[in-house]
């Protein structure tokens, strides 16, 4: 299964956000997007997500969604989005109680996906009692649980703190060389664009439009060792979105 | 130099303060100390026993209430208007409190009506109740209802306009049905503005009970306290508002429990 964005216009009032976004999303990879603050990239996940609108373009599934998918779109937040008052377990179990799977499928699943993410031994636990890394983990696993075809992760390290960031990091990568799920990632880090994307999407500032798509080659589990490389795609990605930061940072918001 | 302890002035201490700590005993002693002195004026002669009798003679008078086995069916009485009315209310309350919450027409049209009604003492409307519901039980346990319904309409109302608008869209995002948003996701989140909501609202109602029972109950703490209260035999009405204070007390205590069981994921 792929996404395809065809031309995708979209506003609050006055202020165009998003002006004729077109991508392709192939299935296996990790697309970043990445752009300026305000330029529209969480919106444009919620229209890929099918949680808000586009007021025009279209966002199609080209192919069969893989069969045993849940909820083949499943997003990761930013600020973990886990429910204060259910444990690791329950937030887990949230996702899956609507499909009726019984019983015994239901405790399966829970069990694979928090051992998947090395939360076993705290699925008892309140998310109150969790670091963010583990929180934002908690939500990783509870995406895993529904079986997505795309996991639309919105900045979802930015409220993390840089060494648990690394790690997450780590995580993520290790996850998405046994699993090879396929992602859209949202994000304003360049270090986590070219960490993770096997390709980066360059978003202008608002009305947000695509300005530069680059394809990293480099394996992911791989990178880590290829510094210079990687630090020459994070220049070349500065590059474009310098002036773009800069234009944005000097605009009244809301104006 | 850093290594001599003696050089400069050392920085003054400007925090502390303003963290209440608690300090158990210091209640209960502060109770039995204006108990004491109360009841060493009387004894002394400074209080005269008209104007407010002696706690002992309050005592004693809740022992012949105890003896004569009117006050079992006094609380009784009081506590199962008090249940019945409050239940009723805060069901009702809930109800209407989520729905104006979750629809757009249901808060159109009743928000303003609860924000009209909710102001006016219920007590007020206690003779109205009485030629709606009767002069028995319909009358009192209405105007308990009525007294509980608003304040938790407006709590809960409150607590749904608050819950984490990101959780119902996670909730959406992983396909729940309206339904279960609603029932694992919005009121959950409500139950942290609902609860304090019931302490309100018991001690609301325990006032209308008093109120209500003091129009033609034969039995009822309210109706024992207007009795002794216009035989002027204030031992009896002083043993009554003891009873009344420990109602208040209990109820609240049941809250707390119901709170500390039911928040527990927030502490």
């Amino acid at each position: 299964m792929e996404l395809r964005l065809a031309g995708l216009h979209h506003a609050y009032g006055d202020v165009e956000v998003l002006r004729g976004i077109s991508l392709e999303i192939p299935a296996g990879r990790i697309v970043c997007i990445i752009g300026p603050s305000g330029c529209g990239k969480s919106t444009l996940l919620r229209l890929i997500g099918g949680l808000e609108q586009p007021d025009r373009g279209r966002v199609s599934q080209i192919g069969e969604t893989p069969p045993g998918s849940l909820n083949p779109l499943t997003y990761i937040f930013q600020d973990f989005a886990l429910l204060p008052w259910r444990t690791v377990e329950g937030n887990v179990r949230l996702a899956l109680e609507d499909h009726h799977l019984g019983r015994n499928e239901t405790a399966r699943i829970v069990d694979d996906v928090l051992s998947r993410t090395r939360l076993a031994e705290f699925r008892a636990a309140f998310p109150r009692q969790l670091s963010g890394g583990m929180k934002q983990r908690v939500a990783i696993a509870r995406a895993l649980s529904v079986s997505p075809a795309f996991l639309l992760m919105d900045e979802p390290l930015s409220a993390l703190d840089a060494q648990i960031r690394e790690l997450l990091m780590d995580d993520l990568i290790e996850l998405w060389s046994r699993e090879r799920f396929s992602a859209v990632y949202v994000t304003h880090n360049l270090h986590e664009a070219v960490r993770l994307g096997h390709r980066v999407v360059v978003l202008s500032r608002r009305p947000g439009q695509v300005r530069e798509i680059l394809e990293i080659d480099l394996p992911l589990d791989a990178r880590a060792a290829h510094g210079r490389e990687l630090e020459g795609h994070r220049h070349r990605l500065w590059s474009l979105l310098r002036d773009e930061a800069q234009a944005a940072e000097l605009e009244l918001v809301g104006g | 130099m850093a290594e001599r302890d003696d050089s400069g002035r050392s920085v003054p201490f400007r925090g502390g303060g303003f963290l209440p700590r608690s300090l158990g005993v210091v209640g209960p002693l502060v109770l039995f100390a204006v108990i004491g002195i109360w009841e060493l004026g009387s004894r002394a002669g400074l209080i005269p026993a008209l104007v407010l009798p002696a706690p002992s003679e309050a005592l004693a008078a809740l022992a012949d209430l105890l003896e004569s086995g009117l006050l079992w069916k006094h609380v009784s009485a009081s506590v199962q208007r008090l249940v019945l009315g409050w239940t009723l209310g805060t069901v009702l309350g809930i109800a209407v409190g989520a729905s104006i919450g979750l629809f757009s027409l249901a808060r159109a049209g009743m928000a303003p009506l609860v924000a009209a009604l909710f102001p006016i003492p219920k007590i007020a409307l206690l003779p109205l109740f009485v030629i709606w519901f009767g002069i028995g039980e319909g009358s009192k346990v209405a105007t308990i209802l009525f007294g509980t319904f608003f304040p938790t309409v407006v709590a809960t109302y409150g607590g749904v306009d608050n819950v984490d608008r990101t959780l119902i869209r996670m909730g959406q995002s992983f396909g729940l049905s309206w339904f279960s948003i609603v029932r694992k996701i919005i009121l959950p989140g409500a139950l942290p503005a609902i609860l304090p909501g019931f302490r309100i609202s018991a001690a609301i109602a325990i006032v209308l009970l008093v109120a209500a029972e003091m129009i033609a109950a034969e039995f009822g703490i309210g109706a024992y306290i207007l009795l002794a209260g216009s035989l002027m035999a204030t031992d009896e009405l002083i043993a009554g508002v003891a009873i009344l204070s420990v109602l208040g007390l209990s109820v609240n205590w049941l809250i707390a429990r119901a709170e500390r069981f039911l928040l527990r994921w927030r502490l």
